[in-house]
């Protein structure tokens, strides 16, 4: 999740999604707000119940951005925020989260800094001033520090074994090489020893900011009522952030690497390049990720994998996009002497893909899960919030959720069997296994 | 990293899992979200109960169909045959061909997904308003009409080893905590691993299957919950034409085996090289609103609450704050049960500690508990968490159905999960001390160990770099 919000002038501006596969549309206003202290946020209303939720996302700020030598410090400071601020020690300040049913949590990610706040409408002005100590006067306190250090340490120590985390930092190791994005975001057991209150801090005065923050909102508040509750959260920060600029990267495909492990079933992922959320092409590669593999049962990988062999549990892929470098991604898991098996039934489906696309009732089908599901994601305000912070991210416009189903519903045949064509690249998949496995391994 | 849960359910994929381990996060140890969901309910002249929890936001509605048959209810050797045959259910119909089910329901801009437990099977679709009559006259025929055959069952069967591999053999903490199930109960199949033992799912046929079907699957034994854009005006008559139109079954009746009076205390140890991290755990027999004490099913919710939910819980400011023995501890309590229910505990050693000394930190604040009890403060505020809960559930559009379904599933009736924050309202400091001292007997309880090989973690790869895909609106 990430929030972050920018601040235009101080009219709402409302746009309307309307969902026409239902036989009553019904609409969803977004609102943009603006605060008189200059502060942006996007706003859905919902008054069905007494509760709201806000997401928020300091752009540029995640983990990405650790020095060399400080690996783990966004991570950290995301663990460090909520345990302690102003006048209050961690279990002060714990406990009047816990003792309002405030939920306030901050999670750090490869490219942002992201948080959350829900609270039910009787706790709304605590709610907003446990945010606003927490981003500007946090404590890091010695003993919270040491107690969320021990946290850290016992997650690494869980992670070190784990088959899938082995997978996942060994592939991101492989085809990130030297950029920041090969590095762990909960860093190393050296680094997060060295990590201290000064670092900390400095952390805190350089990543948020007015200038990187988005914010979305849902629930039971009007843009009336939400204007002043974004100053009081926000308005003291500074107006500038200080981040250093991250290189766009372009992945390095095509190894097969294997981590020997003794259990009983090997854990494989793969990537290859992929394509820009901006790209033109987007939506045609979306959708054919939906037929190859991203559309459950649906797909042809589970086809394949799953349903006529029984191969695996689970086999899956997806486009997955940072902010400067973008992958095709999968995964699969399958007993040690038939993993060869699975990825060679991948591989073929990989190919199969480049060279002959998909047909006209695939694509049909595809269509129709993608934009009949759409209002699917709008069941709940968390879900609703998030989404408004995502939108402003990828610079969608207010109106996204309006136009998002005409965007599937515009991908032709030609642009799917010609992204296809362009972006499947069956010679240059990076592919990680561990376990152990038996036979021959090849993509 | 603060909160850690012990998972209860297996799943066609595991998306079904991590919906229902959020639900299982945010209500279980509240049994209900009580007199917030105001259901409506109707029983069709078959016997089936028809459940209906409107929420118009968006214009959709979630489908469950809940068996109340699961893992619990199998025949000894036959383990993983309730969870196989929620995966068979997928497999076609006279009219639906094998793997179409799914398919039919993307199609239409729907998800659909399935999940077993010991004392229930569920069934759901979440699509638009406009096309449940399609998946409602879909999941009426799977209840009747399921075909089966081997050149289907056999690759499934398959499947489901490969997500026993994944979920427990791959995973020694998932490993020890069949351990610990299967050494809590000396007698009652909840005792039995929910997936199975891999050595009898290995000999499950079609005809084990077709034979736990026909055994349980009827509309007598079924409860629909829908949650959604839709008045039970328009979903009586659909729920009547599809569901209406089978006949009521001649389903078995649950014979569950008693567990008998338990008389020492267990212990397992599992040592792995893949442990990292040490940890421990303790589970205790408890009640849960059907079984014997079930008046101390609410306190008892309250108890877990007081002492270990949350970072300013008893367990987390004595182990984790003040004495610096413990990275991470909590409680977990579920009365939603045919029969017995499990308190559980867990603790993760900081640093180097000893898990002797982190276990004989719980313990000391055990015996706290149960000589000096809990304070009125810590009660009340106890309370008001756990009536906050009610308000945030209702805010899911699928929250309600769950929590009925797994409910009635288990014998409760609505009324009792309606009144559910008046019967939290009402616990006395009292009765949750008296219930403490109950539920916390050593002679029913096991205690696991989660360790390395003695000798230490056999390898140290490095860090970890979990990868989260960018969160992006597509």
């Amino acid at each position: 999740m990430n929030h972050f919000t920018k601040h235009v002038a101080g009219l709402t501006v409302a746009a309307f999604a309307t969902f026409g596969l239902a036989s009553q549309a019904q609409a969803v206003e977004v609102q943009e707000v603006v605060s008189d202290g200059g502060i942006h946020a996007w706003l859905i209303e919902d008054h069905q119940n007494p509760l709201l939720t806000m997401n928020f996302s300091f752009t540029g700020a995640g983990a990405a951005t650790d020095p060399d030598g400080k690996l783990g410090l966004a991570n950290m400071v995301s663990g460090l925020i909520d345990e302690g601020a102003g006048e209050m020690d961690s279990q002060a300040f714990r406990g009047e989260m816990e003792n309002r049913s405030i939920g306030l949590s901050f999670d750090a990610g490869r490219d942002d800094f992201s948080g959350s706040l829900v609270t039910l409408s009787r706790e709304r002005d605590t709610a907003i001033d446990l945010l606003r100590l927490a981003l500007s006067e946090p404590r890091f306190d010695d003993a919270a520090v040491e107690r969320i250090r021990a946290q850290i340490v016992s997650g690494l120590k869980s992670a070190e074994n784990d088959p899938r985390d082995i997978a996942s930092r060994t592939f991101f190791k492989s085809i990130f090489g030297d950029h920041p994005y090969a590095r762990p975001v909960s860093g190393t057991f050296d680094t997060v020893a060295g990590l201290n209150a000064n670092d900390f801090r400095g952390f805190v005065g350089r990543a948020f900011a007015k200038d990187n923050l988005i914010i979305g909102v849902a629930g039971d508040i009007t843009a009336d009522e939400l204007g002043p509750l974004l100053d009081e959260a926000f308005g003291s920060l500074p107006d500038h952030a200080d981040l250093p600029a991250i290189a766009d990267v372009t992945p390095k495909f095509g190894a097969m690497d294997v981590v020997q492990q003794d259990i009983p079933q090997s854990q494989a992922i793969w990537g290859q390049k992929g394509i820009k959320r901006t790209d033109p092409d987007f939506y045609a590669a979306y959708v054919m990720n939906y037929i190859l593999g991203g559309g459950g049962f649906s797909s042809r990988l589970t086809e394949e994998v799953r349903e006529k062999r029984g191969l695996a549990y689970g086999v899956y892929s997806y486009l997955a996009d940072l902010d400067h470098a973008e992958m095709m991604m999968g995964g699969v898991a399958t007993r040690n002497d038939a993993i060869g098996k699975s990825l060679s039934l991948i591989s073929t489906e990989w190919t199969k893909m480049k060279d002959k696309g998909v047909t006209q009732e695939e694509l049909d089908n595809a269509k129709s899960y993608l934009t009949g599901a759409f209002p699917l994601r709008f069941t709940s305000l968390g879900n609703l919030s998030g989404m408004l912070v995502g939108m402003q991210k990828e610079d969608l416009g207010k109106d996204f959720l309006d136009r998002r189903n005409s965007l599937v519903d515009a991908v032709t045949l030609d642009d799917v069997n010609r992204v296809a064509a362009k972006l499947m690249d069956p010679a240059n998949v990076t592919v990680t296994v561990v376990g152990k496995p038996e036979g021959d391994l090849t993509f | 990293m603060k909160i850690r849960k012990i998972s209860a359910l297996f799943a066609r994929t595991s998306a079904a899992v991590a919906m229902m381990a959020a639900v299982t996060m945010v209500l279980v140890p509240q049994l209900s979200q009580a007199a917030v969901f105001n259901p409506q309910t109707a029983t069709l002249d078959n016997g089936m109960q028809v459940v209906l929890v409107e929420n118009h936001r968006a214009p959709v509605v979630t489908q469950m169909v809940w068996y109340k048959v699961g893992s619990a209810d199998e025949t000894p050797g036959v383990s993983g045959i309730a969870h196989f045959l929620e995966h068979l259910m997928f497999k076609g119909t006279k009219d639906i061909a094998p793997g179409d089910f799914s398919k039919i329901v993307a199609r239409n801009g729907g998800n659909d997904n399935a999940f077993t437990s010991w004392d229930y099977t569920g069934y759901f679709q979440n699509i638009a308003r406009d096309r449940l009559d399609l998946v409602m006259k879909m999941e009426a025929d799977r209840m009747t009409n399921l075909q089966l055959s081997d050149d289907v069952v056999l690759p499934e069967r398959d499947v489901i080893i490969e997500e026993r591999r994944s979920r427990i053999d791959n995973n020694p903490g998932a490993l020890l905590g069949e351990q610990m199930r299967a050494a809590l109960y000396m007698a009652h199949p909840y005792g039995r691993s929910i997936i199975g033992w891999l050595n009898e799912m290995e000999t499950l046929s079609t005809q084990d299957a077709l034979d736990f079907y026909h055994k349980w699957y009827a509309p007598n034994n079924a409860i629909l919950v829908v949650a959604g854009d839709i008045t039970m005006d328009e979903l009586l008559p659909m729920a009547q034409k599809y569901y209406g139109a089978i006949p009521r079954g001649d389903v078995a009746t649950r014979h569950r085996v008693k567990e008998p009076t338990q008389h020492a205390p267990r212990k397992v140890t599992l040592r792995d090289p893949r442990v990292g991290q040490a940890s421990m755990s303790r589970y205790y027999l408890a009640p849960s609103y059907n079984s014997e004490d079930a008046a101390d099913a609410a306190p008892l919710e309250l108890l877990s609450e007081i002492i270990g939910s949350g970072t300013t819980s008893r367990f987390y400011k004595a182990l984790v704050v003040d004495q610096s023995l413990a990275s991470s501890v909590g409680t977990s309590y579920n009365p939603v049960a045919v029969d017995l229910a499990t308190f559980g505990l867990y603790a993760v050693p900081r640093g180097d500690v000893d898990l002797a000394d982190v276990e004989k930190a719980v313990d000391e604040q055990i015996a706290k508990v149960v000589d000096d009890g809990v304070t009125q403060d810590e009660l009340d505020r106890a309370k008001q968490k756990l009536l906050d809960s009610a308000v945030f559930a209702r805010d899911s559009l699928s929250a309600g159905a769950r929590v009925l379904g797994q409910s009635l599933a288990v014998g409760l009736t609505v009324d009792q999960v309606e009144s559910w924050p008046d019967r939290i309202s009402a616990v006395t400091v009292d009765q949750v001390n008296e219930a403490a001292k109950r539920v916390f007997n050593d002679k029913q309880s096991v205690t696991g160990w989660l360790m390395p090989p003695k000798g230490g973690p056999v390898t140290r790869s490095g860090p970890s770099i979990p990868f989260e895909n960018d969160g992006g609106v597509h």
